[in-house]
């Protein structure tokens, strides 16, 4: 399928790109320290910082991964933002990020050398900046693809246009500059994509209509009724909803595991709330994002519900086939921009899609460089340079990350099966770390030793759960059973939930022993890093809504309720 | 950090604001079919100008504040 765009849609895009440059030139004069360039000079506000938390995290899996699993799973994709993502965005604003800005720490691997040793913080520092660079280049990989699928545009060239004006705008103005694209790019999406989802419900007969409509989708794959419309229903057992996971696995492996381990512990977000300028600043960073990040469903799962219930009906719009016969899910937005956009707002639909494969890299690359350069660089190469000196590495590390991130999508286009197999080591890697925080910050007795026994017995319980299980219709290689197969999991999803579980409790549990049997440090060490050695932050906003405490519980009611409407 | 960001916000969403608009005002009507015959362009545009006027306002009311 290929669009066939107007004047005034590359009329649009180019007005996009120019607002982005300039941005990245108005703030160079401002970009004089490392503390400007690596921090923002911890001088942004909550609002602006909170958006930016919130649109780091929109990469091209958010918006066009998101859609896909509304076609494929229904409204019950909402699991990922109501359970899976704002409970933990308030639980860091409120609770871990006293110690994050507090600690005066530059970055999450540095929080980990102050409260534990150096070998942790390497572990976490080292596999952190791979993760980053690989992460970048897997969404160019997938620009490229999509933008040569969809308009006919050169892989090479799409890869390189946003690979360099991405370089261009944080090389000028560090994180500051990022942070303030982060923003212009979050209300791009919504005008992008609010349009879409109104025509589009607007010609399904509304809610009503559309869940009607998606009676039929869910029969005919054997569900009940109401499996593509009520969320919680039927997660009794996992053959009964579409997503194949049962409510336990659900709330334990992506409600507490995987959620509080990338909210709370993934640098890319949280460098976002360290560069607010105060501590209230910092702790409603996280509570302000979760608030579009709630509504999020609205713009992204909708669409795709609208374009299965579409399919389904066999009208003039068809979700396009791979060649094994399956929907091709993950083409739902274009296919809906192209069904319903005419030239003009088409060109806004593919700017904002393009403004989200941009953010997602520049997220990866402000904390590609940052790790690089106080984590690495200054820890293990030279100590003691100057600042002006730092500088110039966190510019160099931007390019380096950037050329890093255009060879591994050139990589991903020759070897394609090494970066799924990369992808699961990252995974394995992640699934942990939330237990080592959580023991990090909560419990004094917790010890250096301890911590890194946990994360490398995490990540290798991770591995060796997946060795030994494999999801329903999958042969045993990178999907699982690689060792033997002593369990099998009704879909992929389930097996994913059930590593990260895994991989926790070991981290966990390992963690605890170790630390027990080895030196407690000395509480004079951990102030400002531990809960119960650390001053409760003194409360100067006078405001409800300004204050971290009452504005995450009104976040979680609200979250709550959104719950129980689409249950 | 020198830079209002409220301002190049509203900018954008002027430029494409009235992009939008005028071209929803010249183009031929019957494109509009495959969007349920709403003049999304005219529509959305207005919105947009609007929005980004509001964020020019916002700014301009910090900066008195300040002073």
């Amino acid at each position: 399928m290929h669009i066939q765009l107007a004047f005034i849609d590359y009329a649009i895009l180019a007005t996009y790109l120019a607002f982005v440059l300039a941005i990245g030139w108005a703030l160079k004069r401002h970009t004089r320290t490392s503390h400007d360039f690596f921090q923002s000079g911890r001088s942004i506000p909550a609002w602006i910082t909170g958006l930016a938390f919130l649109s780091a995290n929109l990469g091209a899996q958010e918006v066009m991964g998101m859609a896909a699993s509304g076609a494929k799973y229904g409204i019950a994709t909402s699991h990922f933002y109501w359970v899976g993502a704002v409970p933990a965005m308030i639980f860091v604003g409120v609770f871990m990020m006293p110690f994050y800005y507090g600690s005066r720490a530059r970055s999450v691997p540095e929080y980990l050398r102050l409260r534990f040793d150096e070998k942790t913080r390497g572990f976490n520092a080292l596999t952190f900046a791979a993760m980053t660079v690989f992460s970048s280049g897997v969404s160019l990989y997938a620009m490229g693809l999509l933008m040569a699928a969809l308009l006919g545009w050169d892989f090479h060239f799409s890869i390189l246009l946003s690979a360099v004006i991405v370089l261009a705008y944080i090389f000028l103005g560090g994180l500051t500059s990022a942070i303030y694209n982060e923003v212009l790019q979050f209300f791009l999406i919504v005008a992008g994509f609010f349009p879409l989802v109104m025509i589009g419900l607007a010609d399904v007969g509304g809610w009503g209509g559309l869940k009607t409509r998606l009676v039929e989708v869910a029969t005919a794959r054997g569900f009940a009724p109401g499996a593509y419309s009520e969320s919680w229903r039927h997660m009794t057992n996992a053959s009964s909803n579409p997503m194949g996971v049962e409510w336990f696995g659900l709330a334990m492996g992506l409600g507490f595991v995987l959620s509080f381990g990338y909210w709370c512990t993934d640098f890319l977000v949280v460098q976002r709330a360290m560069a607010a300028d105060s501590m209230s600043a910092a702790r409603r960073t996280p509570l302000i994002a979760a608030v579009p990040k709630m509504l999020f469903p609205f713009l992204v799962i909708l669409p795709g519900m609208i374009a299965i219930a579409l399919t389904q009906a066999g009208g003039d719009f068809q979700l396009p086939t791979k060649p094994d016969g399956t929907l091709n899910y993950d083409m739902t937005i274009p296919m809906m921009l192209g069904h319903y956009f005419p030239p003009g707002i088409l060109g806004l639909g593919l700017t904002a899609l393009m403004a989200s494969f941009m953010s997602g890299m520049a997220g990866n690359v402000t904390a590609f460089n940052t790790v690089w350069t106080y984590d690495i660089y200054q820890s293990y190469w030279k100590p003691q340079a100057s600042d002006a000196h730092y500088l110039m590495i966190g510019r160099l590390a931007t390019i380096f990350g950037i050329a890093a991130s255009v060879a591994a999508a050139y990589v991903a286009t020759v070897f394609n099966n090494i970066m799924d197999l990369l992808q699961l080591v990252f995974a394995f890697v992640n699934a942990p770390l939330f237990a080592t925080f959580l023991l990090g910050m909560f419990w004094k007795r917790a010890t250096g030793h301890g911590a890194f026994t946990g994360l490398v017995a995490g990540t290798a319980a991770a591995a060796v759960h997946h060795g030994l299980s494999l999801p329903a219709e999958a042969a045993a290689g990178i999907k699982g059973g690689w060792i033997a197969v002593m369990t099998d999991y009704p879909s992929e999803m389930a097996q994913n939930f059930w590593t990260a579980i895994w991989a926790w409790t070991v981290c966990f549990l390992l963690t605890i022993l170790v630390s027990l049997g080895t030196r407690a440090p000395q509480d004079s060490q951990l102030t400002g890093l531990v809960y119960s050695l650390t001053p409760r932050p003194e409360e100067t906003e006078t405001r409800w809504y300004r204050k971290p405490g009452p504005l995450g519980a009104v976040i979680l009611a609200a979250a709550a309720l959104l719950n129980l409407l689409f249950w | 950090m020198g830079l209002d960001i409220r301002k190049p916000i509203g900018g954008l969403l002027i430029a494409v604001g009235l992009q939008l608009a005028v071209y929803g005002m010249l183009s031929d009507p019957s494109i509009y079919k495959r969007s349920m015959d709403i003049n999304v362009n005219l529509a959305w545009g207005l919105v947009l100008t609007g929005g980004g006027a509001l964020f020019l306002l916002w700014s301009r009311r910090a900066e008195k504040t300040v002073r």
